[in-house]
């Protein structure tokens, strides 16, 4: 039995809010209405405006593309009173991989960060504590790097 | 020596100022497994508190992406423990979702039915568990003699009693027999009563009250900038449930009520959950009348899943809340990616802000109202 579609909620309000192109998504196949794809200066701005637009913050994690030497960082967010789902993704070079914190905007935002920074090894600057959140305090390794042989 | 009263008042002043770091936990019963807190303390008031995680951290995600979709399904099981149905439904859901499998109705119906059957059992650990925390030891004997049969119902159709892995991709392990649907009829017969009890004997108690009422508010806006979901968000006054926001399965099929307090305070959260058993309850009754016959697994399920290269989300209520499933696929049968985005982390990252500046004891209530289960947070 197919899942009944949310409403795609075309949202001018969150649309005009949003200072960055958001595409919206096949929800049946893709589990999200609102996808966007943004430099990584640009993350920090999407996050204060979704913040703006009463989204919360889900959850951040990364994607290593090895062969293209990128790392992906995958913002998931949704809206506690209509169900919105908006995803916001950025890359960045795998040789440097380096995005701002947006725990300023999303307190929430600092575990997850430091999640991925555990399992990836991606820099959040301005993040106030970047220390080792699930592997052991003098863990050196990034396990979900594709290149990480355990 | 103190030689005077103006002495010993300037040492009084002087008191408040020191603080003192107390360790709680990992292996602390109030932590219910292994969360350890770094409780900065001024006296009896806590001025900071921060968990530290990791203690049973098993690297789940990277067991996703080095094993083909079906192998990684009973790890599903085990991520939180009393909630394994639904996690279980969730990384299925996402499979048959990129790979546009048709579950049959009889299957998502018993799906929803065996998940809500988990979902009573898992409040019912956590009911007994936060009356102990509490002190009330009594409580948590009649919750797992109520679990009980919940269990042996389960065990029934899927050999196991805590680690189900009953969904399968495209559908369920085996189909219900008889003996499992009049169990489950006699025991939702049973639970009404049981719940009526519940409420006379505990709700109603003045010592809870007094441990519960305006302790640990937690606001909506908070809720919503640490992304907290289940009941912890429905105790602060926002009726966020994925199974009415992003109906799956069969919910859309079913008539249920969101429960919700604006309280914000542990006993909000605390009455959220014990509604949710009777409209669980509800539920696992309209898919028993409404039950479909015919088969519980898809057609051409293929034995070598490759699933279409690009990502998908599947979202679902689990008993701690919003519980989802990110793939991401390079056309492979092996995952590309696989993560898991459970309620507990993000429940539990709030305590920071909404323990500060509360007594020690007050905190624990609080801690035991957000129903942490660690696997969950450690993954």
């Amino acid at each position: 039995m197919a899942a009944p579609v949310f409403p795609p909620l075309p949202g001018p309000d969150l649309l005009s809010l949003c200072s960055f192109p958001l595409e919206v998504a096949d929800y049946a196949l893709k589990g999200y209405h609102l996808n966007a794809i943004v430099s990584p200066d640009q993350v920090l701005n999407a996050a204060a405006d979704l913040d703006r637009a009463g989204l919360a913050l889900d959850t951040i994690t990364g994607v290593d593309w090895l062969v293209e030497g990128q790392m992906e960082v995958v913002y998931d967010y949704f809206h506690p009173n209509t169900g919105l789902r908006a995803v916001v993704r950025t890359k960045v070079p795998r040789a440097n991989p380096v995005l701002p914190s947006i725990s300023q905007v999303f307190p929430g935002a600092n575990w997850h960060e430091r999640e991925t920074h555990d399992f990836f090894g991606i820099e959040f600057a301005g993040h106030p504590n970047l220390a080792p959140f699930l592997l052991p305090e003098d863990a050196t390794y990034h396990p979900l790097r594709k290149d990480f042989i355990a | 020596m103190i030689a005077n009263e103006e002495q010993a008042s300037a040492l009084v002043r002087q008191a408040p100022q020191e603080t003192f770091v107390l360790n709680l936990g990992p292996q602390h019963p109030a932590t219910h497994g292994v969360l350890r807190v770094k409780l900065t303390m001024d006296g009896e008031f806590i001025t900071r508190a921060e968990p530290v995680c990791g203690y049973i951290h098993r690297m789940q995600e990277k067991m996703g992406e080095n094993r083909p979709y079906a192998q990684f399904l009973p790890n599903t099981s085990r991520i939180d423990y009393l909630s394994a149905m639904t996690y279980t439904h969730a990384f299925v859901g996402a499979v048959e979702r990129a790979a546009k499998i048709q579950v049959p109705p009889r299957a998502e119906y018993i799906r929803v039915l065996t998940s809500e059957l988990n979902r009573i059992s898992s409040h019912l650990v956590w009911w007994g568990a936060f009356l102990l925390d509490l002190g009330g030891f009594t409580p948590l004997l009649y919750a797992f003699d109520d679990r009980e049969k919940i269990l042996d119902l389960l065990e029934g159709i899927t050999g196991a009693r805590l680690t189900y892995a009953y969904f399968r991709i495209g559908g369920l392990y085996n189909d219900v027999d008889d003996a499992f649907l009049t169990g489950t009829r006699a025991f939702v017969q049973h639970m009404r009563p049981r719940l009526k009890m519940y409420r006379e004997l505990v709700t109603e108690n003045i010592i809870l009250r007094k441990r519960l009422d305006g302790i640990g508010p937690i606001s909506r806006e908070m809720c919503r900038k640490y992304g907290a979901t289940g009941p912890v968000i429905r105790g602060s006054g926002v009726p966020y449930d994925v199974r009415k926001c992003e109906s799956y399965s069969a919910y859309s099929d079913f008539d249920f009520e969101i429960p919700c307090y604006r309280e914000g305070d542990s006993m909000a959260r605390y009455l959220v959950r014990l509604e949710e058993i009777a409209q669980s309850l509800r539920i696992i009754e309209q898919a028993m009348d409404k039950l479909p016959a015919g088969p519980v697994m898809a057609e051409k399920v293929p034995r070598v899943l490759k699933l279409p290269a690009g990502d998908y989300c599947y979202a679902v209520e689990a008993a701690r809340g919003r519980f989802m499933v990110r793939l991401v696929s390079d056309n492979k049968e092996i995952p590309y990616r696989v993560k898991l985005r459970t309620p507990c982390l993000s429940n539990l990252s709030l305590f920071e802000e909404a323990s500060q500046g509360m007594l020690l004891p007050d905190a624990l209530a609080l801690m035991g109202s957000l129903d942490l289960v660690i696997p969950d947070i450690d993954r």
